[in-house]
Parts: C-alpha cells; structure tokens; sequence
C-alpha cells in the first residue's frame, strides 16, 4: 500500500507543465491534481507511471470567472471552494447541488472539479453535471488550446478524448438563466461512496411549460449517459405525474446497465427511473420558484 | 530514487526533511517526523483515521504526497492539547462523552470535529444537528460502531465552538 517509484516535477506555469508532458523521454506520465483518486491508485499500484506532472502550483488553473453568460471554472479549482461559490451556486446550480454527493469534506478540500471530470469515473458526478449540460471542456496541448464538447469527451470507462499530452485546464457551461432549476440525487450503499445510479436535471421553464430539459445519468453505462428520449418526453408538456412517467419509462427503456455486486442491472434502471421522476420534480419546482 | 527537501510546518514548528517523492504526507508525520498519532487505516482515502488540517482545511495525509506539503501549515492531533497537557474542547468534549472505544479511529474523528468547529468559529455555515453531523462525518469510520456517542460528543463539542476561552493552543 505504498507508491511506487515515480520521478516527480510541479512546474508553476502550464507550460512548464505541457513541456514536461510532451518531453520525448517522459514515457507513462500522469498528471496530477488533487489526487484523490490518483494517489489511492499509486499506493494501490493500480498506477505506475515513471513521470508525475504535479500540477498543484498553477495558480492560473484555480479561477472561477462568469463573462458573457460563459462560466468557466479552472480545472484546479477545488471541489469544495465551488460547492460554496456564490457564482456557481448562480450560474451552474446543478454543479453546486452534485458537489456534496463527492466524497466527504476532507476529500472534497482537495479533490479538484477537473481532476474528477479527467479521471471519467462513470458513477462519478462531476462528468455527469459536464455531460448534462453539454459543458465545453478547454484543454491545452503542445500544439495549443482546443475545446472538447461533453458529448465527445468521455469516450469510455475512465478514458477520455484527451491526448496524453494534454492538460484539462477549465470546463466552461453557459450560465443558468432565469426560470430554470436544478437537482441532482444518486443511491449510493454508503454517503460518500461512488454512487450505483446519480441522476442530474436541469429544467428550463416558459411559463408552465418545459422550454428545455437537461437529464444525465452516472453509474448505468461506461461513460456518462444523456436521457435524450426523457429530455424530449418532457419539452413542450407541463411537469405533472403522468409526464414524469412517461419521461421516466421513456429514459430507462433506452439503458443497459451491467450488474456487478453492488446491483443488478434491472436494479438499476429501476432507481434511474425513480431518480429521473424525483430529480425532474424538484427541478421544474425550483424554475417555477426562479421566475 | 527521487529525493526532494520540503519545509513543513507541523504543529507550530517548522521541520526541514529530505523525502522521496513517493512518500504520502501521512508517512512522513508518522515515519519520518515521529508524530504516530496520525493513524493509518485503509490507506487510500475511505477511513479518515489518517485526517489532518491542511492550511485550515482537513485533509487526508494519506492521499497526498509529503513533497505537496512544502509550505504549508498542517495540524496533526498532537497538536491540539495545550503543553501542560490540558485538552483541547473538542478532546474534553469527545472525553466526556465516551466517544470512543479502540481509539483506533479517535484522531480522524477529533481532526474532523476540529475541523468543523474551527469552520465554525470562522463564521462559516457549520452542521450541528446530529443528521448534519453524521452527514459530515461520514467520512470517519469506527468499527467498534460507537457512532451514536461520537456524535454526542461533536454535538458538545459544536456547541462549545466559539464560546470557549479556555485550552488548545490552535
């Protein structure tokens, strides 16, 4: 339950950094952020790379900004500072109502948003919020800066569209507006584990009527996986038991979950179905009550 | 092997040691600083026995590399107690309230409580009724199943938070 030996480098800037991964001699190098699951993978050597990139000194990763109804939050910003932004509480209320599903405090003091979204835990939250709200992943290389959509991202299980060298430096989602909600639940045996099934929505209102619905599911799949069939259940119609229902079956006809020890695969679409009723009812509620 | 000097300040004082770059912060305090009370259960990140308080936020020692630590302040739990042995609130109130057994897990647990109460007396929006408190310390497990007393003993230890005057150097 050690680390292996690795050679280790924390350069300041991100382009010491993209240097140190794009070396020619770096062979398996990693990048390292709040290493909430990376060093557990060391100390399992589950890990063995020979280069650690450490990439806890660039400051210029650690910022939220809103500019233009853009947020963009830094891929070292940590996990806790965004779960009590008032900006992101804001602008990206789904995100602030995933957070506290991650871990516990001591874990979320140091995990980073970009961390967990690089890392592409499919039962994990932050991918889920990024695919739900077809967030834009910036990524910066040795050829230069280029923007990866959610969609394209997460490519399988803890694998993504990312280069090897390349850094996730922010995740940019537009800004919620106004008449819109958020909420996001996960059944999880134990607070704090990775959840079997985590459900996030985001409705947006005109009126009583769903101008748009956001609905993503962690824990069912190899990635990520968007409700389109639910999304389109719901837009157009007013969120009642029958509509919830029908987006509800809509949505899990669409999965194939696999079972492991931790739930069988019918166990599991039946959660997602009662979260997506639970999650979208709280979400439509929360746009009426931000009209 | 890969070596690194890092400066770390560990209780109030200031410690200069030569570490390999694989070394986690928890083995540097127990192995290399001496400072044993920061305990090792699982080892990557689910017990919170090895939980320290990392420039005012608690932190797992063991999911963090001891060359990260260069620069910071770290709490451990020997350095709660005042120097005349006079134990800190959150240890008097775990004390009084028989929150534990083994005390395998009592560090994680006190850094924890610490941790909440130091949020506390900052300002910042704490959990104190006792399902916040279970939520929040979700993160610590014990196995002799002495949850309920450690939750009465956050819940006294809470309730002291910024109020007291008394005991605790930090």
């Amino acid at each position: 339950m050690k680390p292996p030996v690795f050679e280790y480098v924390s350069p300041a800037s991100l382009d010491d950094a993209i240097a140190a991964l794009s070396a020619p001699d770096a062979g398996d190098v990693k990048v390292l952020a709040g290493g909430q699951s990376f060093v557990p993978l060391l100390s399992l050597r589950l890990a063995q790379p020979s280069l650690v990139v450490d990439i806890n000194r660039i400051d210029e990763l650690a910022t939220i900004t809103e500019e233009g109804g853009v947020l963009t939050i830094g891929s070292l910003v940590r996990q806790r500072q965004a779960e009590h932004s008032d900006v992101v509480k804001k602008a990206c209320p789904l995100m602030a109502e995933a957070i506290p599903f991650i871990g516990h405090t001591a874990i979320r003091n140091r995990g980073t948003i970009g961390g967990s979204i690089a890392h592409a835990d499919p039962a994990a939250e932050l991918p889920t919020v990024a695919a739900c709200l077809d967030a834009e992943l910036v990524a910066r290389g040795p050829g230069g800066e280029r923007t990866i959509p959610a969609a394209e991202f997460f490519t399988g299980f803890f694998t993504t569209a990312l280069a090897e060298d390349e850094i996730l430096t922010a995740v940019r989602v537009r800004a919620a507006g106004p008449a819109t909600g958020a909420a996001y639940e996960e059944v999880a045996r134990r607070h704090g584990d990775f959840a079997m099934v985590g459900v996030g929505a985001q409705v947006r209102l005109d009126g009583d009527v769903v101008a748009e619905a956001r609905i993503a599911l962690s824990g069912v799949d190899i990635a990520p996986v968007r409700a389109s069939k639910a999304e389109a259940a719901l837009t157009g119609r007013t969120v009642d038991d029958s509509v919830l229902e029908e987006a509800a079956q809509a949505a899990v006809a669409a999965l194939s979950p696999s079972s492991d020890l931790h739930g069988s695969a019918a166990y599991r679409k039946h959660v997602a179905g009662v979260l997506i009723r639970k999650t979208v009812a709280t979400a439509a509620a929360r746009a009426r009550e931000n009209r | 092997m890969s070596t690194r000097e890092i400066t770390v300040t560990v209780n109030g004082r200031k410690r200069t040691a030569h570490v390999e770059v694989r070394r986690t912060l928890a083995d540097f305090l127990r192995e290399d600083l001496g400072l044993t009370a920061t305990h090792l259960g699982c080892e990557h990140g689910v017990c919170g026995a090895c939980t320290v308080v990392v420039d005012g936020h608690t932190e797992r020692s063991c999911t963090q590399l001891a060359v990260q630590a260069d620069g910071r302040e770290i709490t451990t739990v020997e350095g709660l107690a005042a120097a005349d042995g006079t134990l800190h609130p959150v240890q008097q109130a775990l004390r009084d309230n028989h929150s534990f057994q083994c005390g395998f897990c009592t560090p994680g647990f006190v850094m924890s409580i610490y941790g909440m109460c130091e949020e506390k007396k900052a300002g910042r929006p704490v959990p104190c009724s006792r399902e916040e408190i279970r939520e929040e310390l979700s993160g610590n497990i014990c196995r002799c199943t002495g949850y309920q007393s450690i939750v009465d003993g956050a819940e006294a230890a809470l309730a002291g938070a910024g109020t007291d005057t008394t005991g605790g150097q930090a």
